[in-house]
């Protein structure tokens, strides 16, 4: 072939570009540029997707939210509940060849006990020491039975990094993080790449098939879904909904939906601040139920969501094991809003929507709006950047709050810190002795039938109250290289690298 | 001249302490409590005392400004508090960056819009000149991300030529650093070549209908040397006045120019940081941003002796 400049420039730049890196190479495209990668001081959901590379866990959850071994090959849970002994995975080592052993796991627990700016001791609270009994048994003895605590170590809490390194890089840890995880950090450039190397030694090396991994944050999902059409990312994650159907039917490449374990849903202020009181939305329980009968939750996941999500009106979707049956999702009524709104007294009762700037918030808020004031309400918007909307929630200096939660793998995260009295993310100023006593009662059942019975009974008041109006579980979104097999759905929303592979 | 150079680079200075005043008080007026959106998803109360303490967040006004501009004359421009990195690293970072980016948007703005201005002026009424005009027009109309979005669609999914977005050091590999810079370079020269067509053009207009331009004709003298040699030169006082006040343009388009284009430099570590509420980066940021700005404007003044011999 002759080389004109034609045919030589694209080539030139098709060979300069990263197109053709090494096919071991996995290169991801995030949504966001992941926050410190300490898993004791991490506080993004993004940042959990690279620790789902770098650090292993004590456990993890499979695509049903069953609790699965990593670190940890066995646990034990004694007769009180209040102590949980793990069996620990022999041949373990840390990127940086350190063992990983019984103290290595103390070690751990008690820095995300005790460091300063911990984002892991709310979840650790009830555990109070950790006591090594062999290399490869340790005891976890906690002041009162806490059921979660095995979800909580199947996430951040239960992230184990390398003693040494993290004794020796003190609160920069994070700069250059070591874990036992397949992969290990190697490079990163603040927003523009996060670059992890295979570790050999790795555990289930077998089970590993790509040399290094590249993050890469872009932001825009337009621009994050070109460059997987250019070739120049094999994945990427939350792909934006009005997409999917152009992706899935154009056939390049193989998608994945699946249902979050998070929520979207309006949170109304019911007792943060005197604003409560003002407002027939915030006093009146029937204002708030006529608020939700006037909404089609189908409908909303339709113009809002592309059709992307699965309507819901719990903290957990309806496929969850937790979902309290006794509290379907209501079906919309009109007449029946109307008239609850009659018998409370205000036909046309106003409040202001606070809205975050993005996308999905400002669709959300029109849409709300829309089918509200068919019942009657008038709703009036307030648009703000997110930071100062959490302000304002936090405050209380609101009457409805457009808020969506990234969800745990055990209800308790979902519910615990919005529901019960005085906790940090109750921005609706829920408070109930009941509903107290009884969420504390779910934290110290083992038995998965035996907490559902408690959370039904949870449903049953808190949904009646509506502190919170749950609307619908988005789906997580992913595009990825049609050759790229082993990709599991796993309800977090986290890529697992273990068993990835390309095909040729 | 020497005492005009020594005036102009005195004022530099208390510039640059009342920008800093002006960075850090207007800073403050964003609403939202920075610890608040750094303790992230689980809003944890210690975690928030704990960066309030950390960050000074509790003292008065003017003792949080002593803490910074005392940081800042030791070279310590803090520390960002979302992903740890010094300031100093991430401003070292990302400014070759954006200069490069900004320097590459500069000189395609020059390449097309002075020459454009020139030849729309020459040959004014003419097509050429309608045709100059039509491309300014569409310049100063479209959106800096519209057009980056497009010229992605095109280039990237369409055509497959050049990269959608990221970056590569010209040191590491110069043919890719060009191929990853040539889209968001035009995107961004593209409104300034079309504010410089416009004034080169009203400029030159200006000069060619002056005395010394047809005493230059009368001479003889071609018409290639008169428009060059004669009118051009001094036609293009204003435009460097233009192109200084443009840096700033250069510098803020930069910002969203980075962020279609996912150019890890100044605009998206600001906007990223303005967002996160990282205090320190956004200070750090900013006041380095005005610091380069302030200096090219030193740069185009003196640049203003060079073309124009009436100054020195």
């Amino acid at each position: 072939m002759k080389l004109t400049s034609r045919t030589l420039w694209p080539a030139l730049l098709l060979a300069a570009s990263p197109l053709f890196a090494s096919a071991q190479t996995l290169r991801v495209g995030l949504a966001e540029d992941p926050d410190v990668l300490d898993p004791t001081l991490a506080r993004t959901f993004v940042g959990r997707v690279v620790f789902s590379a770098l650090c292993d866990k004590l456990f993890d959850v499979d695509e049903k939210l069953a609790i699965v071994p990593q670190l940890a090959t066995a646990y034990e849970w004694s007769a009180d509940n209040k102590v949980l002994t793990l069996k620990l995975r022999p041949g373990v080592t840390f990127q940086d060849g350190e063992k990983f052993d019984a103290a290595a796991v103390k070690f751990n627990i008690e820095r995300h006990k005790t460091m300063q700016g911990s984002n892991r001791r709310g979840e650790l609270a009830p555990v109070t020491g950790v006591e090594v009994v062999d290399p490869m048994t340790v005891k976890l003895n906690l002041s009162a039975p806490f059921s979660p605590l095995l979800a909580q170590l199947a996430d951040r809490a239960g992230m184990m990094v390398s003693p040494k390194a993290a004794q020796a890089a003190g609160d920069k840890f994070g700069t250059h993080p070591v874990c036992s995880g397949p992969f290990k950090f190697a490079e990163r450039v603040a927003q523009d790449r996060i670059v992890l190397e295979r570790y050999p030694q790795y555990w289930n090396n077998a089970a590993i098939h790509f040399d290094k991994i590249i993050y890469t944050p872009i932001p825009d999902a337009t621009v994050r879904l070109a460059n997987l059409r250019s070739g120049q990312l094999d994945f990427i994650e939350r792909v934006a909904p009005s997409d999917m159907a152009k992706i899935k039917s154009e056939k390049k490449f193989k998608t994945a939906q699946i249902t979050e374990i998070g929520y979207q849903g309006l949170t109304l202020n019911v007792g943060k601040s005197d604003k409560a009181k003002e407002t027939p939305l915030g006093r009146d329980p029937r204002v708030r139920e006529a608020l939700e009968l006037s909404l089609d939750r189908q409908g909303l996941v339709q113009v809002v969501m592309d059709g992307e999500a699965t309507p819901g009106n719990q903290w957990v979707a309806p496929s969850n094991s937790y979902y309290a049956r006794n509290m379907p999702i209501p079906k919309r009524d009109v007449a029946k809003a109307k008239a609850l709104l009659k018998e409370a007294g205000v036909p046309n009762p106003s409040f202001t929507l606070l809205a975050a700037t993005t996308a999905d918030a400002q669709r959300l808020a029109l849409v709300v709006q829309a089918m509200a004031r068919e019942a009657g309400f008038d709703v009036k918007i307030q648009t703000t950047e997110f930071a100062t909307s959490l302000n304002m929630a936090d405050k209380g200096d609101f009457e409805a709050y457009i808020l969506a939660w990234s969800g745990r793998a055990d209800p308790d995260g979902n519910l615990y810190s919005f529901d019960a009295c005085k906790q940090p993310l109750n921005y609706a100023g829920y408070c109930d002795a009941d509903t107290d006593k009884l969420l504390k009662q779910s934290r110290e059942l083992r038995e998965p039938a035996e907490r559902k019975k408690v959370y039904e009974q949870v449903a049953a008041r808190v949904l009646k109250e509506r502190p919170i109006i749950y609307l619908y579980h988005r789906n997580w979104l992913w595009a990825f290289n049609p050759k790229l097999t082993g990709v599991r759905n796993i309800p977090d929303g986290l890529l697992r690298v273990t068993g990835l592979k390309m095909g040729s | 001249m020497l005492e005009y150079l020594a005036r102009r680079i005195a004022t530099v200075v208390p510039t640059l302490v009342l920008v800093s005043m002006l960075i850090f008080a207007l800073q403050q007026l964003l609403p939202g409590d920075p610890a608040k959106i750094l303790a992230g998803e689980e809003q944890d109360p210690t975690v928030i005392a704990y960066l309030h303490q950390k960050l000074h967040l509790d003292e008065p006004l003017p003792v949080r400004y002593a803490y910074w501009v005392g940081g800042v004359l030791r070279g310590d421009l803090g520390e960002s508090v979302r992903n740890q990195q010094p300031v100093r690293e991430l401003v070292l970072q990302k400014l070759p960056v954006t200069l490069e980016l900004g320097l590459m948007a500069f000189a395609i703005a020059l390449v097309i819009g002075v020459p454009a201005g020139v030849v729309a002026a020459v040959g004014r009424g003419t097509a050429w000149d309608h045709l100059a005009n039509l491309f300014a027009l569409w310049g100063l109309s479209t959106p800096n991300f519209w057009l980056g979005i497009m010229l992605i669609l095109l280039f990237s999914v369409q055509l497959g030529w050049l990269p959608a977005s990221g970056y590569v050091s010209p040191f590491d590999d110069l043919g890719a650093n060009l191929a990853a810079m040539i889209m968001p370079a035009f995107v961004l020269g593209n409104a300034i070549a079309a504010v410089l067509m416009r004034h080169t053009r009203s400029a030159m207009l200006q000069v060619l209908a002056a005395d010394y331009v047809r005493t230059a004709r009368a001479k003889g003298l071609s018409e290639r040397t008169v428009v060059i040699k004669h009118a051009l030169r001094n036609a293009l006082t204003p435009v460097i006045t233009l192109g200084a006040l443009e840096l700033g343009t250069l510098l803020s388009g930069a910002v969203l120019t980075e962020q279609v284009f996912t150019i890890p430099g100044f605009g998206k570590l600001i906007i990223d940081a303005v967002f996160n509420r990282d205090y320190s980066v956004v200070q750090g940021v900013v006041l380095v941003t005005a610091t380069v700005y302030i200096l090219l404007n030193l740069l185009a003044d003196l640049a203003y002796f060079a073309v124009n011999p009436r100054l020195r």
